[in-house]
């Protein structure tokens, strides 16, 4: 390491002092950009997102016994989120004063189930998970029954508090 | 065409681009290396169009997730020549997955992976794994319903792996449901990102062509030895290489006008496909797919069995690692497919295996036939009674959307056109009220009544009514 014959040790340490310098200043640089793109980047991770409950509905348009699909917003849609923004459940109605609100997602990959009116079923169009009309799984891959989302009613309105896609 | 040639050698005088290119275009490569070897640099060629096309659509390509739909039907039906750059950045990535795959079947059946070129091959399976990546986004992109469901669908896989699963999800919605962050970080994948990683291990993957030399065609009983092979290799090309260019680029040059042609074609021909509907998520109607060059991947997934499921979506995609092992282990010896009856063997058993699941994927039985339609008369062979009752309850309670008669109907359970030959009314009974792992029990859902016309239906499934059906379908 000692490149300079008789400069005794200064030549060394002060080449290695510049070595770290090098190396010191160039990752300080690399820190210095990459700890707020990382941040930016992983954001997502640490942001709560607010729930709101949103109305789909006077009470009157669900007949009782009968399970429609009703489609809200998100909680804080952005603003180019467009059409992208609209979420959807299954919402049902047991009786005159009692709803439930089913996730659109199939609990085994997330695909949108579709009820099957006539035969009282939720089907799922990828890998044919079934489900009975309380969510419950019937057949094939569903790992366990469709998310029920909060649902309340006020001012003769129904409403489903917005919620995350469901992931198993 | 002097002042050019002048303004030209002032350029190379002073930048020195012909002393540093010329003798890269003119390496020596070794004798014999015929059409097989085109493979890798028509895959570039393939990345070129997908590079020149991208950065074409991406001036008109808004990547919002509420107008990105819009856009994209602006370019496929309204823009100047849209439709054609659309097909041919499709093609153009169908053209790329398949040139890849060849080209890391040639080089793995010709032994070229052994030493010293074991960094090309895995710079080589880095650069697959990128294609699959950018195929994958690319379909994303698209943004249209199948786009939105396929995000949810990678998100849900991605929440299968242990501990981190949960944030991965999160991360691949940025944020926890699909929405206007969703589309962005995808299009930044997929125009920033995996091309930069691509343009970078392509660097790398053509430094090392050309520092390890193209590998020679194998001879057999001339196995590798790594301490003589380097002093062999240079021996063999001061006496017998042949400059690249242009003696064998050429066959490149003309090869990838063929991938070009062929790309131009195509699009031209069959454009891209249609986008389906606007990506909203409470729109159900939906039968999100991959597209074709993952299909196979689709079946496998579909196809395990449940227990197995969460182990294959994580270590799957994990086994493109595998293929990093491949030069570490067999780096010596023979190179000659005539001494590796092992390597045709695992390139015949993975083809087979790809195409099988990939025909499995495109017919995805699994799936339930929501488009079938009521039986006809002519199928039931009769047009009122507990017999026909029964057939319209079949399609109303939904069995039809899973089982077939007669070639109508789903097939993700048994065909049920003969039935009543192999089972007895008792044990469709049992069948129909307790249902099975694929099947809902169907007792708290139907009245007694209703059982019984099923089974009227059900039992007059036999061969006979099917040959009468089919023999009445041919007379009229």
């Amino acid at each position: 390491m000692n490149l300079k014959p008789g400069g005794g040790g200064f030549a060394h340490t002060r080449r290695e002092l510049l070595v770290i310098v090098n190396f010191g200043f160039a990752g300080l640089s690399a820190l210095l950009v990459g700890i707020p793109v990382i941040g930016f980047l992983f954001a997502p991770l640490f942001e709560k997102t607010a729930r709101e409950w949103r109305s789909v509905g006077p009470i009157d348009r669900f007949p009782a016994g009968q399970t429609v699909e009703v489609s809200f917003e998100d909680a804080s849609p952005q603003p180019w989120a467009g059409v992208s923004a609209e979420t959807g459940a299954w919402l049902q109605r047991s009786s005159a004063t009692e709803f439930v609100a089913f996730s659109l997602n199939c609990s085994h990959l997330g695909c949108p189930v579709r009820w099957r009116a006539d035969a009282k079923l939720f089907m799922c169009p990828c890998h044919g998970g079934i489900y009975y009309s309380n969510g419950s799984v019937a057949a094939g891959p569903p790992p366990r029954g469709l998310t029920r989302y909060p649902v309340r009613i006020r001012d003769g309105n129904v409403e489903i508090l917005t919620s995350p896609i469901p992931v198993t | 065409m002097k002042l050019l040639t002048c303004i030209w050698n002032w350029i190379d005088d002073r930048s020195g681009i012909s002393r540093a290119l010329g003798p890269l275009l003119r390496h020596p490569v070794p004798p014999g290396t015929g059409w097989k070897y085109v493979f890798g640099s028509a895959t570039l060629i393939a990345f070129l169009i997908q590079v020149v096309t991208g950065v074409a659509l991406a001036t008109v390509y808004v990547s919002s997730a509420g107008s990105a739909y819009k856009s994209l039907e602006f370019i496929s039906h309204q823009a100047t020549l849209g439709w054609l750059i659309r097909g041919m950045h499709y093609f153009g990535a169908s053209a790329m997955v398949i040139l890849v795959g060849i080209h890391m079947f040639r080089v793995f059946l010709t032994g070229s992976y052994k030493f010293p070129r074991e960094l090309n091959w895995l710079s080589g399976v880095v650069l697959l794994g990128c294609v699959l990546m950018m195929g994958f986004t690319g379909q994303l992109l698209r943004w249209d319903q199948d786009g939105v469901w396929s995000t949810v669908i990678a998100a849900e896989q991605a929440g299968r792996v242990p501990v981190i699963g949960h944030w991965l999800a999160h991360l691949t919605f940025g944020g926890d449901t699909v929405g206007g962050a969703t589309l962005s970080r995808f299009f930044a994948i997929h125009v920033f990102v995996i091309p930069a990683l691509i343009f970078g291990f392509i660097g790398l993957h053509l430094y090392l062509v050309i520092h390890n030399g193209i590998s020679e065609p194998p001879k057999a009983g001339h196995p590798v030895d790594p301490r003589t092979y380097r002093a062999w290799y240079k021996e063999l090309l001061n006496r017998s290489g042949r400059p690249f260019f242009p003696d064998a680029g050429w066959r490149d040059v003309v090869f990838g006008f063929a991938v070009v042609a062929a790309v131009v074609v195509l699009a031209a021909i069959f454009h891209a496909p249609e986008l389906s509907q606007p990506p909203n998520p409470a729109i159900v109607q939906a039968q999100p797919r991959p597209d074709w060059y993952l299909l196979w991947y689709y079946a496998v997934l579909a196809l395990s069995p449940h227990y197995m499921e969460n182990y294959l979506m994580v270590l799957l995609p994990l086994a493109i690692g595998l293929l990093f092992l491949l030069p570490v282990v067999f780096n010596r010896g023979e190179r000659s497919i005539s001494r590796r009856p092992w390597s045709v063997g695992v390139v015949v058993l993975a083809t087979m295996s790809v195409v099988t699941l990939w025909v499995q994927g495109k017919r995805a039985t699994w799936s339930p036939d929501f488009d079938a339609q009521p039986l006809k008369a002519q199928t039931i062979g009769t047009a009122s009674g507990p017999v026909y009752e029964g057939a319209q309850l079949f399609f109303r309670q939904g069995c039809e959307n899973c089982h077939s008669i007669g070639g109508q109907g789903g097939h993700r359970g048994p065909d049920l056109t003969t039935v009543a030959d192999r089972l007895t009314t008792e044990q469709m009974t049992v069948r129909i009220l307790n249902g099975g792992t694929n099947m809902p029990a169907f007792g708290p859902i139907l009245t007694s009544e209703g059982i019984n016309r099923l089974l009227a239906f059900l039992g007059s499934r036999s061969i006979n009514t099917h040959t009468s059906a089919k023999r009445e379908t041919a007379r009229n």
